[in-house]
């Protein structure tokens, strides 16, 4: 469980790198959407991976540790708001500039793409 | 137990709420609360200041559950002092803004104090996680201010603040759980008790924990390599915002003022003064880059945000050494380049306001209106900003360069601020003769009338400087103090023994 746990995480961490490195704002949303779930589940993580366990220290042997859900919990919400909040901003990027680069640039060289072109002219 | 230490989160948090509803009423009305408000907040941090300053640790726990189980609030003389700080830098900004500056946005008010709450959950908090969500809740706020008034180039700048900040936050997140994972506690002060103890290969998990906690700071401080989003989102934001800006570096700062001498001071084993020889370099090419950029600027909102650098720089050297000396020397600066960037931001916008279209550009143009009064207020500021004498700034330069002991460090702090400085007033002076002295013949269009308040607010913010030298004996004293608190750990670990009061519960001799 251990392993695929960590590789999911790693899977995660590493697309979201990747996507939140480029230059047009709908994959720098999903490349932080991606990388917050990876770091959410690795704050899950820090309390151990157990099953079955009860969250009550003195009851059994070995207890799961609640404490790292009610992180992961507030992460979440947080993390919801942020990204709500940056779609707002993108789009209102889109409409200011025509355009959904991250720097609000327009490309002179390569034409816009018929979908880019759809958008625009919404 | 004292209550008082809930008093600055709540005063923001009930009035930004009541702000809330009231988006349709009169701006009047809305102005006079949100002030009120603020005048307020400003009461119960100067009451905690007064608490505080007999240099005991006041603990609020919140829902009475003993520390570490609970999140408590600790207010000590740190945190009294950056309460206060923001409270007087937040009351005149905010003047500031009611005079024009928060039409446009219904929620300007709200927005305002929700950040104000923010800033004072940072100070106030004794919990790692807690910190993690203030942060959190001043950056959400400050997002929306800093689109308040709209603008495409606002919208770029503030897409760049906001990926940034969510990716600190990420990292924010995965230091907490690296820590968290090893000690399993998120109190500062049993982190400080904690981290000492921790060995073998857990070791390491901490010090990355560390080292990435350390990343996120200085991303928030402007350090070097993550400080190149600052001038743009800086230069672009209205006036009040980017004046309340000047805290948002010092968050940062302070959250690295707190944590480090506390949970990898010098007692902490093997993790003692964990990354600060990073920081140490860092602090001076941070000061250097910051004067680079100062002497490029092309007008005078981006000439401040630079000066924002040069003194996360300047701050962050002494820090960095560790002495106790150094600490109080950067705490007393802190002070005073806070307030006069903050007055400076307020000048420039007040300049760009009576330049018709030339704005803030340093460039000639035909002559200002009111051009006795602002160009005073920028010389006070330029003066206070490059450490001249006789104002604060020279004080708190020089108590830098008197705390550092005499070494390799001294040659290069010694060598670097002080021709540092020189050029920044080398930049000031370009600035302010060009944009003050040089006219050119040409017809200006009639500005709006200055008003009293905006006037008002930025005149008494600038000459605050002047109050921190009249006051310098008290507020070195209380930094001096406030450092010795610091190196102090037992002190700050001994808030676990608070006892936690229990009142006696009814039921329970019902039930047996």
């Amino acid at each position: 469980m251990e392993l695929l746990f960590a590789l999911v995480i790693g899977a995660l961490t590493t697309s979201g790198v990747y996507l939140l490195l480029r230059a047009r704002t709908f994959p720098v949303i999903m490349g932080l959407t991606l990388l917050s779930y990876g770091v959410n589940l690795f704050l899950f993580a820090s309390g151990r991976l157990a099953t079955g366990q009860q969250p009550v220290i003195g009851t059994a042997a070995s207890y799961s540790d609640p404490l790292p859900q009610a992180l992961v919990l507030t992460a979440i919400v947080i993390g919801f708001a942020m990204t709500a909040f940056l779609v707002v901003l993108s789009l209102r990027n889109l409409a200011d500039n025509e355009n959904d680069h991250v720097d609000g640039r327009r490309e002179a060289a390569t034409p816009p793409s018929k979908l880019e072109q759809e958008v625009s002219d919404k | 137990m004292t209550h008082w230490l809930i008093a600055p989160i709540l005063i923001p948090l009930l009035g930004g709420i009541l702000q809330v509803f009231m988006g349709y009423a009169p701006i009047s009305l809305r102005r006079t609360l949100a002030i009120a408000t603020t005048v307020l907040m400003l009461v119960s941090a100067i009451v905690l200041l007064a608490l505080a300053s007999d240099g005991s640790y006041r603990v609020y726990a919140f829902g009475n559950w003993q520390p570490p189980f609970g999140i408590v609030l600790v207010l000590d003389r740190l945190s009294a002092l950056m309460l206060v700080l923001t409270a007087v830098l937040g009351l005149f900004c905010h003047i500031y803004a009611s005079g024009g500056a928060d039409e446009g946005n219904r929620q300007f008010h709200t927005l305002f104090l929700f950040q104000l709450m923010g800033l004072n959950i940072a100070f106030l908090t004794g919990d790692l996680f807690n910190l993690f969500v203030a942060f959190e809740v001043l950056l959400i706020a400050f997002y929306g201010l800093l689109m308040h008034g709209g603008g495409s180039s606002r919208t770029v700048a503030g897409l760049h603040y906001v990926v940034l900040n969510l990716a600190g936050s990420a990292l924010f997140l995965i230091s907490v759980g690296m820590i968290y994972s090893v000690t399993g506690t998120l109190n500062m002060a049993d982190l400080a008790v904690k981290i000492p103890q921790v060995t073998g290969n857990n070791l390491n998990l901490v010090k990355a924990g560390g080292m990435m906690l350390l990343v996120v700071f200085g991303l928030k401080a402007a350090i070097l390599p993550l400080c190149f989003w600052l001038p743009k989102a800086y230069a672009r934001a209205t006036a009040p915002v980017a004046a309340l800006f000047a805290v948002m570096t010092k968050v940062g700062i302070y959250a690295i003022v707190r944590i480090y001498p506390l949970m990898f001071g010098e007692d902490a084993g093997e993790l003692a003064n964990l990354g600060m020889d990073w920081l140490f370099p860092l602090a001076l090419v941070t000061l250097s880059m910051g004067v680079i950029g100062a002497l490029g600027a092309d007008n005078l909102k981006t000439l401040v945000a630079w000066q924002v650098i040069i003194s996360v720089g300047t701050l962050l050297a002494p820090i960095a050494l560790g002495s106790e000396a150094g600490l109080s020397a950067a705490l007393f600066y802190l002070v005073s380049t806070t307030w006069t960037v903050a007055a400076l931001f307020l000048v420039s916008e007040l300049v760009a306001s009576q330049r018709g279209a030339a704005g803030d550009s340093i460039v000639t143009a035909p002559k200002m209106h009111h051009r006795t009064f602002l160009s005073v207020l920028f010389l006070i500021g330029a003066v206070a900003a490059a450490g001249l004498p006789p104002l604060s700034g020279f004080f708190g330069k020089l108590l830098i360069l008197q705390s550092v002991e005499p070494g390799v460090e001294m040659a290069w702090l010694w060598g670097v601020l002080l021709v540092g400085s020189l050029l920044t007033l080398i930049a000031y002076s370009r600035a302010g003769s060009i944009v003050f002295w040089w006219n050119v013949d040409g017809h200006l269009e009639t500005p709006e009338p200055m008003n009293n308040r905006v006037a008002v607010s930025t005149g008494i913010l600038t000459c605050l400087t002047m109050l921190i030298v009249v006051l310098a004996g008290p507020l070195s004293d209380y930094t001096r103090a406030t450092a010795e608190q610091l190196h102090d750990n037992q002190g700050y670990i001994n808030i676990l023994q608070t006892p936690v009061h229990v009142p006696q519960n009814p039921l329970v001799g019902e039930i047996n």
